[in-house]
């Protein structure tokens, strides 16, 4: 019985917990470790992070001979849409303001989902807009600016 | 009785025309939320939280609660017309109320799940007044290593609880448990995980991990699945179940409510594992289980009684413990937090009118459901034509506005689209985030309370098996774990969620 190592679930949920195990005991060996009756900063990560790597390397391992579920992979296209829209907003939103960031999010993000619509994608736009404007900025008074900043200096 | 005037009391603050009005506003958003799939109560409370700061600390948190068991009441009203779950909870529920809705049913099917949830409702307050106070003042006993063991036993059960392996759900707690490691440690002022950014300093907050792994990674598999949205635009005329239907259902209404009251106070349950809990105990006991799935309205009534009297008694762990139960809780953690107040036991003695007040609204609310909502259900089942490509760039929108605000920083907004990337990751590889999450929240307090009690015992770890209320909730944790890993237990928790 073949089994693709390459696709199964498991064995890679087992090397990312090794992965992140692994990374937490690295980084805690700065920290120090202290005693068990008086822990430093790095007792309980040390001891978390390595026995993270342990069960990751048992899912991993165990992943070779019981035969796991292959992962399906269709399309990375609305992971990589959603997560740069997301990204591109955070960007943009304190040098070009609300307004600008929210655009962007709606077009990028709307690609995600399928063949770019215009009219819909504007009118979208639009309401959400006046919505976050009208809402956030004006009605909660959170700390947003609405337009670029073209008469302050852009560099802060 | 002190339980009927600190209820009285409590009705005085929570009918005040503000909290009044912002109990409608929880219940009907979450009435909607619940309604629209593919947007829970998690993401819709922590886009709220900016919103909170505004108010008065009870109005905001009378808000919060009825999102959560407003969402309850929503969902079961998608899944009974459109075969759609509208939230995780509901997902039971479309077995039986959607072949209902076909036979024509969907009314009474409407109205046993109102009705139950509303019974559920009014049993679990009572029951948050009954042993809220009694659960404090054990909670005042409590030293470092209760609380470490207490946090241990919770830790476990939401393991045992998860889907799927069990070792991928003991590495995912692990995982989390470090995650809330990130930031200044406490006691000795070093910087730890922060990779030399000074925004990580304070650690990774609860709302970025929880939008990021519920919120952004839900968006990105909806818009995967290319499955498209068949409604199902029954006529709902006459919502009154008969006489049978009540007949039928009086005691899954009752098994429900016991169900959920029980699995709600666990870490890790809530209202989504309730209702499976329920729906498969219902089967076994009925006496032709084939009628299951096919229209049953035990189903329907004992399932959807259960996840709202598990949403309200989750939050009994916080009032009472300060430990959150899952992540709506946590939440609900960081909208006290906000205000100045520190969730425990402390808070039924210094802030009375707050804790009162916000068990009396969840009756409140209830109330306000049943007798304003219901009849507006045709009018939040119009909002599924709404297209999902239109919904998500607002949902998107409003979860990165949310999570910029709290501390209006762009630097959140980027690190929560990381944690929408691991949560994708986990969900290709079948990894289930609520441990994760639980993690997470608990991570901090346990290693301040471990080296509290280590300190205290001068290192000797024998301290956690000599008090007996430590002692026994270990043991309890032990017996858990190992009723789990052998294998016939093991396999009838597979069946359960299979349901």
């Amino acid at each position: 019985m073949e089994i693709d190592v390459h696709k199964s679930k498991d064995f890679f949920a087992g090397l990312l917990f090794v992965f992140f195990g692994l990374l937490s005991v690295w980084i805690s060996r700065d920290y120090p470790m202290g005693s068990a009756g008086k822990m430093g900063p790095g007792y309980f990560p040390t001891i978390l992070g390595g026995t993270l790597a342990l069960f990751g390397f048992i899912i991993s391992i165990r992943s070779l001979w019981v035969r796991g579920e292959p992962i399906r992979l269709q399309t990375f296209r609305p992971l990589v849409l959603v997560v740069s829209s997301v990204i591109a907003f955070a960007m943009l939103v304190n040098p070009l303001g609300l307004v600008l960031a929210t655009f962007v999010l709606v077009f990028l993000s709307t690609l995600g989902g399928g063949p770019i619509r215009l009219g819909e994608g504007t009118l979208l736009f639009l309401i959400l807009a006046l919505i976050s404007a009208l809402l956030f900025v004006y009605g909660l008074g959170l700390s947003f600016t609405l337009w670029p900043s073209l008469w302050i200096s852009s560099e802060t | 009785m002190d339980i009927f005037r600190n209820l009285i009391f409590g009705c005085g603050v929570a009918l005040t025309p503000l909290n009044l009005v912002y109990c409608f506003l929880g219940v009907s958003l979450g009435t909607l939320i619940g309604v629209l799939p593919g947007i829970g109560p998690v993401a819709t409370i922590a886009m709220l939280l900016p919103i909170t700061f505004k108010l008065p600390p009870i109005a905001a948190l009378i808000m919060l609660a009825g999102i959560y068991y407003g969402a309850q009441y929503g969902g079961s009203t998608t899944s009974i017309l459109v075969n759609l779950p509208g939230e995780a909870s509901s997902v039971v529920t479309c077995l039986d109320g959607y072949a209902m809705a076909r036979q024509g049913r969907a009314g009474p099917a409407l109205g046993i799940a109102a009705i139950g949830s509303f019974f559920a409702g009014s049993v679990t307050t009572l029951l948050l007044a009954l042993f809220a106070p009694p659960l404090a003042q054990v909670a005042f006993q409590f030293g470092a290593s209760e609380y470490f063991s207490l946090m241990s036993l919770g830790l476990v059960a939401a393991v045992v609880l998860a889907h799927g392996s069990l070792l991928k759900a003991i590495s995912m707690v692990l995982l989390g448990l470090l995650l809330g490691l990130v930031g200044m440690d406490v006691n000795s002022g070093t910087s730890r995980f922060t990779f030399g950014a000074s925004e990580l300093s304070d650690g990774i907050g609860f709302v970025v991990v929880a939008m990021g792994m519920f919120g952004f990674a839900e968006v990105i598999r909806n818009l995967e699945s290319t499955g498209t949205r068949e409604i199902f635009t029954s006529r709902v005329h006459g919502w009154m179940p008969t006489r049978a239907d009540l007949k039928a259902s009086w005691k899954p209404i009752l098994r429900g409510t016991g169900i959920g009251s029980l699995l709600g106070i666990l870490p890790g349950g809530g209202a989504i594992l309730s209702s499976f809990a329920s729906y498969t105990v219902e089967k076994r006991l009925a006496k032709d289980p084939t009628r299951f799935g096919q229209g049953a309205i035990e189903g329907v009534a004992g399932p959807e009684s259960a996840n709202n009297a598990g949403a309200q008694t989750s939050f009994i762990p916080l009032l009472t413990l300060g430990i959150p139960p899952n992540a709506v809780m946590a939440l609900m953690v960081g909208a006290m937090t906000i205000h100045g107040i520190t969730p425990g036991p402390q808070v039924m003695n210094q802030r009375p009118e707050l804790f009162w007040g916000m068990i009396a609204s969840m009756w409140v609310g209830n109330l306000l459901l049943v007798v304003l909502n219901l009849p507006l259900i045709g009018i939040w089942v119009r909002l599924l034509t709404v297209p999902y490509r239109l919904l998500y760039p607002a949902i998107l929108l409003f979860c990165c506005i949310g999570v910029y605000s709290i501390n209006n920083a762009s630097f959140d907004v980027v690190l929560t689209a990381c944690f929408g990337i691991l949560g994708y990751l986990c969900h290709k590889l079948d990894c289930e985030p609520a441990p994760l999450i639980l993690g997470f929240i608990l991570g901090p307090m346990m290693e301040e309370n471990l080296r509290r009690a280590m300190v205290f015992s001068r290192g000797d770890a024998s301290v956690f098996f000599l008090r007996p209320i430590s002692l026994g909730m270990l043991v309890a944790a032990v017996s858990l774990l190992f009723l789990t890993i052998i294998p016939a237990i093991g396999r009838k928790r597979e069946e359960a969620f299979k349901e």
